[in-house]
């Protein structure tokens, strides 16, 4: 193994063996009339961020969704908020997070008092949590072995797929040619590729997996007539969602794909993985899928993955909380003109000043950089956009051992 | 010269790596060699035909058909939405050729 991918850093180390680059406290709303306190608690601390189920009912799915993010490697405390009235149970959510071995707290702002009493009750207690889990978390030595790497692509453009993605992929084949795993999700961009991705698979069982998840995701775009692609992908040159799929499936490189895991599932074991985001069957609705980038980003840091390479021909301005989203384009005149919200300019490989093999040794050494502390660009600028949404998904089947993101 | 890139040895199209003009030869680079004049303005990313595309044949890139062509297409021509539509999207062919945007969805 060559630099950078022998590179070690400090990681922290979480009760199930699982090591995060952040150490992170997570306030989590349980409904959006709490979502003011609940920022108001985050706002000016450092390394306190929010995420926030909108609805007041639950649902599986979304309890699901939360708690993986809640016990996500890069979180070592949780601090559940509600407004006093929802279905949704900030105690339960604690508790949950309690078993996972990290400290944890929660209260109901009805029962605390108003906005500013309830504010300054959370800010106590996330200092204090932050205080605790500083003092207490073991710091380990930590490298690409111990990674999942997640990929998305949005803003996609004619070069996403020429060289940003093809970074991502031979970075991917590195991270998993060194023990590690990576996961791609975006099966609606994996439309018109079924003989494609079914070559991957490294056996039969993966490929009856993805087989599954592919006619499903048919399906589904068939029947709610939205496929996963949008006039500025258009506008950037692709035509059609077969070709989009083709230049969005370069990310997953060129390992053989492990199989195929669920929304809030970590890798049963390291490799390359696809992330199934599409609703089950019997809850087949227009909008659920993909609706925006961050969902897919959500999807991605629920399946474990501790930093997400975002690939955008196009550029974008968003981030992610709990794991740092680091930006890749292919297009170097959009890393000229968006320098300040991207982090990696794949496209000198395509005005021939690195072959991709270099490129994709300089992507590791950002990633090991993130991973040691060093704050990309959008975590520099404070994005945190997060989207926890109503969705089903059937609730995976544990008979593959440690499937559980817990 | 402006280059064109083709991804896979059984593709009729290649990609731009920078803006062409009417007229401007490209230089094709990948799995192709030498020298195509566009017939229309083609922007960096977008596709120009490398071979004749009749009518209903395949467009291919990466290997792979991304949709076939709606109207005859002739070496040097921009392949987009006025003239190949997906395989699979319904909406495809409703969409502006130059801003992308859907047709079909009514604002009044």
């Amino acid at each position: 193994m060559t630099e950078p991918f022998n590179r070690e850093w400090s990681g922290w180390l979480r009760s199930d063996g699982r090591k995060g680059v952040r150490n992170l406290v997570l306030v989590i709303y349980t409904v959006q009339c709490a979502a003011h306190v609940a920022h108001a608690i985050a706002a000016g601390e450092e390394d306190v961020q929010v995420i926030g189920f909108p609805g007041c009912y639950d649902n599986q799915y979304a309890i699901r969704l939360v708690l993986s993010l809640a016990r996500h490697p890069n979180v070592g405390a949780v601090l559940s908020v509600g407004l006093g009235c929802e279905y949704t149970q900030p105690a339960r959510i604690a508790e949950a997070v309690a078993r996972s071995g990290r400290p944890s707290d929660a209260f109901f702002i009805q029962d605390v008092g108003g906005t500013r009493s309830s504010t300054d009750k959370g800010k106590a207690i996330v200092r204090s949590l932050r205080e605790r889990i500083g003092r207490e978390t073991p710091r380990v030595p930590m490298g690409f072995a111990d990674l999942t790497l997640g990929a998305e692509c949005g803003g996609s453009d004619g070069t996403s797929g020429l060289v940003g993605n093809p970074a991502v992929g031979r970075l991917f084949d590195r991270v998993v040619d060194a023990g590690g795993s990576a996961i791609c999700e975006e099966i609606v961009e994996m439309i018109g590729l079924r003989e494609v991705i079914l070559a991957r698979a490294v056996n039969d069982r993966a490929r009856g997996e993805l087989a599954a998840a592919y006619a499903k995701a048919e399906r589904y775009c068939r029947e709610v007539r939205q496929y996963s692609v949008s006039p500025g992908n258009f506008a950037g040159g692709l035509t059609t969602i077969e070709e989009k799929s083709m230049g969005a499936f370069a990310k997953s490189g060129s390992r053989p794909i492990q199989g195929v895991i669920k929304v809030g599932e970590a890798p049963p074991w390291p490799g390359m993985w696809v992330m199934d985001s599409v609703p089950d069957e019997h809850f087949m609705q227009f909008g659920y899928t993909n609706p925006n980038d961050t969902e897919g980003i959500m999807d991605l840091i629920s399946g474990g993955s501790q930093i997400v390479l975002f690939v955008t021909g196009r550029g974008s301005v968003i981030g992610s909380p709990v794991a740092p989203l680091v930006k890749v384009t292919g297009n170097s005149r959009t890393f000229a003109r968006m320098r300040e919200d991207m982090d990696f300019d794949a496209g000198r490989v395509l005005a021939g000043e690195m072959t991709l093999d270099v490129c994709a040794d300089e992507l590791g050494a950002m990633v090991a950089d993130v991973a040691a502390g060093l704050p990309s660009k959008p975590e520099a600028l404070g994005h945190r956009e997060y989207f926890v949404m109503y969705k089903h998904q059937d609730t995976p089947d544990l008979d593959r051992g440690c499937r559980s993101a817990a | 010269m402006t280059v064109a890139f083709k991804i896979h040895a059984g593709d009729n199209v290649a990609t731009l790596l920078a803006d062409a003009a009417p007229g401007c030869r490209i230089e094709l680079r990948g799995e192709a060699g030498g020298v195509l004049p566009v017939n229309e303005r083609v922007a960096l990313g977008h596709k120009v035909a490398i071979a004749a595309i009749e009518t209903g044949a395949q467009v291919v890139k990466f290997g792979i058909p991304i949709g076939s062509a709606t109207a005859p297409i002739a070496p040097g021509d921009w392949v987009h939405l006025h003239n190949c539509a997906s395989g699979f999207d319904e909406r495809s062919g409703g969409f502006d050729v130059v801003t992308g945007a859907g047709k079909d969805v009514a604002y009044d």
